[in-house]
């Protein structure tokens, strides 16, 4: 497989600016998802590096190589189509053959080739069937097939699962993580769902609006998220976002949240990075996971980093697996993560548990995170 | 539904079925009187009527008007000409109908500098009158060599019938799915690999629009014809033209109307085999499904 690094890369129509000074490395099987609102560029970046839009700037190099100027036939990268793409005239052998016969492959190789990508994507029943005759999902494999099918350096992946209903999307996206951890390729994947981002890469870049927003790993994006945007982006429900102001207290720091006409709440805050330090004093976003507050029950006592406050009930939404609750944090929504059988009521009063172990703080003014 | 029809509507669709049916004869009638007329000899028809069917029948006419009748210098009947309209229809249809296809791929799929503007150009050539480009064409044919030749009447026909086949093209590959031609060019197709092994593969209706269109337009064509082609190279639209109008001896009428049927065979029997996928191409793409 092979390294991908995007230098510097701009794309502008005219006088619009549709991509802004895109810089990304990616390590040999890493598996990059551009996840961002539509028309923040990720699709524009993708066929910049697939070849078919010209950069207005920059350099792309894969295993070091400058590929800027090659054609997309000879950049030796595969992509997968979010209409999939497949050759409404050809069978699904002929499909998943049709980029090995262009490279003027030997027959009895190619042959062997789809056969063992069939059998890999389990379509070995369907290569003799035209596109028309097969399902979303077995039209997906049948992509992804022909993606395989000529061992590229790179897998790009446009949105692939965003035409299929929900239940096999899930399946799918599962299968395609498994395909990544057996074949251990280099893929970029472009997704408006940041679902699949997190579920699927081993980095993610957010973009808005043609800028690189903040590129590190899932975990990195979702808990340390690098502004508002990623912060409000990534993540279902939401990090909660809550105005505060930064004190120095006696013990350490401290946020005083204004919560409507009584005064602000104070909250003393853990150990948190020295950065810190230059914010006290002014404003900031206080951002909170929702799976980071718990009901308070009988016996329990707080922990180190956890914090007690009292909210009231306003929206119960049981979603299965856990259920989430709305609270009025004078006058701010502020949705929790509960057990399943949790007994509330709206409107009723409650006492939570709010760890602030991965409290994270934005410049209220840049919008960035303090760190 | 189907029980109302069965009894208030019943009358009203006899009357309706009645109606089509004497259009249907009313629109035959002049097939009916050239064919029943093709096979009687001259004097029935001077001496009678032109809707009795024969008393005598006979096919002379029908052999006098493809091998012996006076159109040339010779008397050399219908046939050599109508091999005339036939390699002129033939190479000048797959020629035009393969720019067509060429001309729609470019300005669909590459989307240049003044494109549309092109586009309007070829379009614009389409409402040309033949009458303005005689002269021209003329001149050209000369310079080129290709004066009074089955060639030069190709090539004249070429260049008029671009217009339209780009036009067929172009819209119909305007619907064409774009991530298609992408993904061949990222799978190494290259431009003409593009326009062979993916597109012409889904042109089928297109292809028989254009080229019935094309082969009536051109079987069809007289002006040109007569215009630019001499003895050796008449259509068969000329040469049926000679026939009728020759001023020598007394008038074939039986001939007349063999030729004529003759001259219309071809463009006959392509409409009967393809008519069904002439409606169905030119639909194509203005519906969705």
């Amino acid at each position: 497989m092979a390294t991908l690094d995007l230098i510097n890369v701009e794309k502008s129509f005219g006088p619009t600016k549709i991509l802004h000074d895109i810089s990304i490395s990616l390590a040999d099987g890493e598996f990059l998802v551009l996840v961002g609102p539509s028309g923040c560029g990720k699709s524009t970046l993708m066929n910049i590096i697939a070849g078919l839009e010209e950069p207005s700037a920059g350099q792309l190099r894969l295993d070091g190589r400058d590929i800027t100027p090659l054609p997309p036939a000879d950049r030796n990268i595969s992509m997968v189509f979010q209409s999939y793409a497949l050759y409404p005239n050809m069978t699904v052998a002929k499909n998943i053959e049709f980029p090995l016969a262009m490279r003027k492959v030997e027959k009895s190789k190619r042959a062997e080739r789809v056969k063992s990508v069939a059998k890999l994507l389990q379509i070995e029943h369907l290569l003799e069937r035209k596109p028309r005759q097969l399902s979303g999902g077995q039209r997906q494999r049948v992509a992804i097939g022909r993606a395989l099918a000529r061992e590229p350096r790179l897998y790009l992946f446009d949105e692939p699962l965003s035409n299929l209903d929900a239940q096999l999307r899930l399946d799918m996206r599962t299968e395609i993580k498994k395909l990544h951890q057996r074949l251990g390729a280099t893929i970029v994947y472009v997704t408006h769902d940041q679902i699949e981002a997190m579920t699927l890469a081993t980095r993610i870049a957010v973009m808005k609006g043609g800028v690189l927003q903040q590129l590190g790993t899932p975990y990195e994006v979702y808990n340390r998220p690098a502004n508002i945007f990623v912060a409000g982006f990534m993540g279902s429900p939401r990090m909660n976002l809550v105005n505060a102001r930064l004190m120095q207290n006696s013990s350490g720091l401290a946020l005083d949240i204004q919560t409507g006409v009584r005064t602000p709440v104070r909250i003393d805050l853990p150990d948190m990075p020295s950065a810190m330090n230059a914010h006290i004093g002014t404003d900031v976003i206080a951002g909170i996971r929702a799976e980071a507050v718990n009901l308070v029950r009988a016996g329990m006592v707080a922990g180190p980093t956890e914090r007690v406050f009292d909210a009231r009930v306003e929206v119960i939404e049981p979603t299965g697996a856990d259920t989430l609750v709305v609270l009025d944090l004078g006058g701010n929504e502020f949705t929790v993560r509960l057990e399943p059988d949790v007994s509330l009521k709206p409107g009723q009063d409650a006492r939570f548990f709010v760890d602030l172990a991965k409290l994270v703080c934005f410049d209220a003014k840049t919008e960035r995170l303090i760190a | 539904m189907a029980d109302r029809r069965s009894t208030g509507r019943g009358a009203d669709r006899v009357i309706l079925y009645a109606v089509l049916l004497c259009l249907a004869l009313l629109f035959l009638l002049p097939v009916y009187v050239m064919v029943c007329n093709s096979v009687k000899p001259l004097d029935e028809i001077r001496g009678g009527n032109l809707m009795a069917l024969p008393i005598a029948w006979t096919i002379e006419p029908w052999l006098t008007a493809w091998s012996t009748a006076q159109i040339g210098v010779q008397p050399t009947g219908l046939k050599p000409y109508f091999l005339n309209s036939f390699l002129l229809v033939v190479p000048a249809v797959a020629i035009s109908t393969l720019i067509g296809a060429l001309n729609g791929y470019i300005l669909t799929q590459f989307r240049f500098r003044g494109a549309n503007l092109l586009f309007a150009a070829m379009l614009f050539s389409v409402f040309i009158p033949f009458q303005i480009v005689l002269i021209p064409m003329a001149k050209t044919l000369g310079i080129l060599g290709l004066a009074g030749t089955v060639k030069g009447l190709v090539f004249v026909n070429v260049v008029y019938g671009i217009g339209f086949t780009t036009l067929f093209f172009r819209n119909y590959y305007a619907a064409f799915p774009h991530e298609l031609i992408r993904s061949a060019r990222m799978d190494g197709a290259d431009f003409f690999g593009v326009l062979v092994r993916i597109l012409l593969p889904s042109s089928g209706p297109i292809i028989v629009v254009t080229v019935i269109w094309q082969f009536t337009n051109i079987w069809n064509e007289f002006l040109f014809g007569a215009s630019f082609s001499d003895y050796s190279s008449f259509p068969i639209t000329v040469a049926l033209n000679n026939l009728v109008n020759s001023s020598t001896g007394v008038k074939e009428y039986n001939v007349h109307f063999a030729g004529a049927f003759i001259a219309a065979i071809p463009t006959l029997v392509v409409y009967l085999v393809s008519g069904k996928y002439f409606v169905r191409g030119l639909m194509a793409g203005s519906v969705k499904g």
